[in-house]
């Protein structure tokens, strides 16, 4: 990896001033452009105190970080995020809600009066793809769980930003949705190739959607492995009943254990 | 052909319109039926038969002093909103003005306006400008406070959301923040308009020339007992009047935080 998109040098986050806690301890890691990387570990483990501090929102403590070439100092104006709630805004359609960053993003807010049918256009091919065409003037309380997290996906995308960074995007739905979704996001990554890192606790989830995945250690947080998947893509829920598959899915069970381990014994 | 589920609930609507003002009907009448039958005095509790003639009787002076009393309270009522978006926006957005401001809120609140409306008197003289601002002070805090909770309960994951977008914190309480809040600000607006009229009302008793407050008053030291009460009653209509333009506003303006009337062909509901 020569030049990543997304670096990490030895940061440390710590909470609440000198003896705050720790929540990430010299963390080192590489994120080449267009790959699709998910971090999984422990509940707790700082999964995303990550999150926060490559897109700036956070100030590391220690070290570097370092996107597009740039060090990080304030919270980045081309990341797209999602998260496990979809937060969504009810006074808003779904199409107005998707449409929501590019009042805020520049250029798009400065074009998007008077390019308004253009920006229109391309939300509402953004909801096709992620299988809403049709809700777009509905209200987020007229949509299920599934389809508010599909919206909020494509309000995370609709700015084409080059870094997508999604904490436990489909957590809190049932499992059939959220496979459902895991197609949906492939194909969507493998339309644009954004750089995506995935914060999850379902390793059925990151060995089907990532290219790597990194394990992280029990609080104070660092990676402890970093694993590549190469199974091949468009990956289906065929995929996950491989033995390659499930052969993945166990060893990162196994890092994981050794991670809880670490700390309770 | 009909369907007995759909009339019922046609009756059960017409009877929930129907109903309040049955209610006032009774109340009247069992009022004027206990009056006359214990044979109270007219200046003790007099008989709504006789509010309605002094209503009648004076609705000259009645109509303009009580438009006085409508105009101040709408005066104060109006800036209590200016004031209350501004200052509850500025204590939402902003932790430090919050903590500054608000024990300082709460004092002024705590503070009788009673007691306020001669300082108002030795500062502005006898007459409008008092009921103004004393119903500006009482009007105002509900909507400080409820316009700043608005503001300041925004999802964090929704701030973060709209920050790694390089939104500044005016945007997010533009684009979020404000209407977030509109729900809790509509809410206060119902609260604060009635509590204007007793603000005016207030200072018209203490010190005023005109005003339904200082027609209650005068009535009151003339023993005029049902012109005191029909006082009352034109304040309770108009006080039920502003209430009403005020839910109905909030009705348009927030619809979405209702969400039991989802627009049409959307969402069906089920018996």
């Amino acid at each position: 990896m020569e030049h990543p998109y997304v670096e990490l040098d030895r940061v440390s986050l710590r909470y609440g001033g000198a003896d705050g806690t720790l929540a990430l301890q010299d963390t080192s890691l590489r994120v080449a452009q267009g790959e699709f990387l998910a971090v999984v570990g422990p509940s707790g483990c700082g999964k995303s105190t990550l999150m926060r501090l490559v897109t700036g929102l956070w100030p590391a403590s220690a070290g570097t970080v370092i996107v597009a070439g740039k060090e990080v100092t304030g919270p980045l104006s081309i990341a797209g995020m999602a998260f496990q709630n979809p937060t969504l805004l009810p006074w808003r359609s779904v199409l107005d809600n998707v449409m929501l960053p590019l009042e805020v993003v520049r250029p798009h807010r400065r074009r998007l009066r008077r390019e308004r049918a253009a920006y229109e256009a391309r939300a509402t091919a953004l909801l096709a793809l992620v299988g809403l065409a049709g809700s777009a003037n509905r209200f987020p309380w007229h949509l299920s769980g599934g389809m508010q997290q599909r919206v909020s996906l494509c309000r995370a995308l609709i700015h084409e930003p080059h870094l997508l960074m999604l904490d436990e995007p489909f957590g809190a739905l049932d499992v059939f949705t959220r496979e459902d979704l895991w197609a949906v996001l492939q194909e969507v990554w493998l339309a644009r190739r954004p750089t995506v890192i995935l914060v999850t606790h379902d390793l059925r989830e990151a060995v089907f959607l990532a290219d790597r995945v990194c394990v992280m250690s029990a609080r104070p947080g660092r990676i402890v492995v970093s694993r590549e998947i190469d199974l091949k893509r468009p990956r289906t829920l065929e995929t996950t009943y491989l033995p390659a598959f499930i052969e993945l899915a166990h060893e990162l069970r196994g890092y994981i254990a050794d991670a809880r381990e670490a700390t309770h014994g | 052909m009909v369907d007995p589920r759909a009339a019922a609930a046609r009756r059960q609507r017409r009877l929930q319109r129907v109903l309040p003002w049955a209610v006032i009907v009774l109340l009247f009448a069992i009022w004027e039926v206990c009056v006359r039958a214990f044979d109270v005095a007219a200046f003790v509790l007099p008989a709504p038969s006789a509010i309605f003639a002094s209503i009648w009787q004076f609705h000259t002076p009645i109509l303009e002093n009580a438009a006085q009393t409508l105009l101040t309270s709408v005066l104060g009522f109006a800036l209590a909103v200016v004031v209350g978006l501004v200052l509850g926006a500025a204590l939402g957005a902003s932790a430090l003005i919050y903590h500054a401001a608000y024990p300082l809120l709460i004092g002024f609140n705590a503070v009788p306006k009673v007691a306020v409306v001669p300082i108002l008197v030795i500062w502005f003289g006898i007459g409008t400008v008092p009921a103004i601002i004393t119903a500006f002070l009482l009007s105002f805090f509900p909507i400080v406070v409820n316009v700043a909770t608005g503001i300041a309960t925004v999802e964090p994951e929704l701030r973060d959301v709209l920050r790694a977008l390089g939104a500044s914190k005016l945007d997010i309480v533009l684009k979020i923040g404000l209407p977030r809040a509109m729900p809790y600000f509509f809410a206060s607006l119902k609260i604060a308009i009635t509590v204007a009229f007793v603000g005016s009302i207030l200072a018209e008793t203490v010190a005023a020339n005109s005003g339904i407050g200082h027609l209650m008053v005068v009535a009151a030291s003339s023993f005029d007992v049902p012109l005191v009460f029909a006082g009352l009653l034109v304040t309770s209509l108009m006080g039920i009047l502003m209430y009403a333009i005020a839910a109905v506003v909030e009705a348009r303006m927030t619809g979405w935080a209702v969400r039991s009337a989802p627009t049409a062909g959307t969402v069906t509901t089920t018996a």
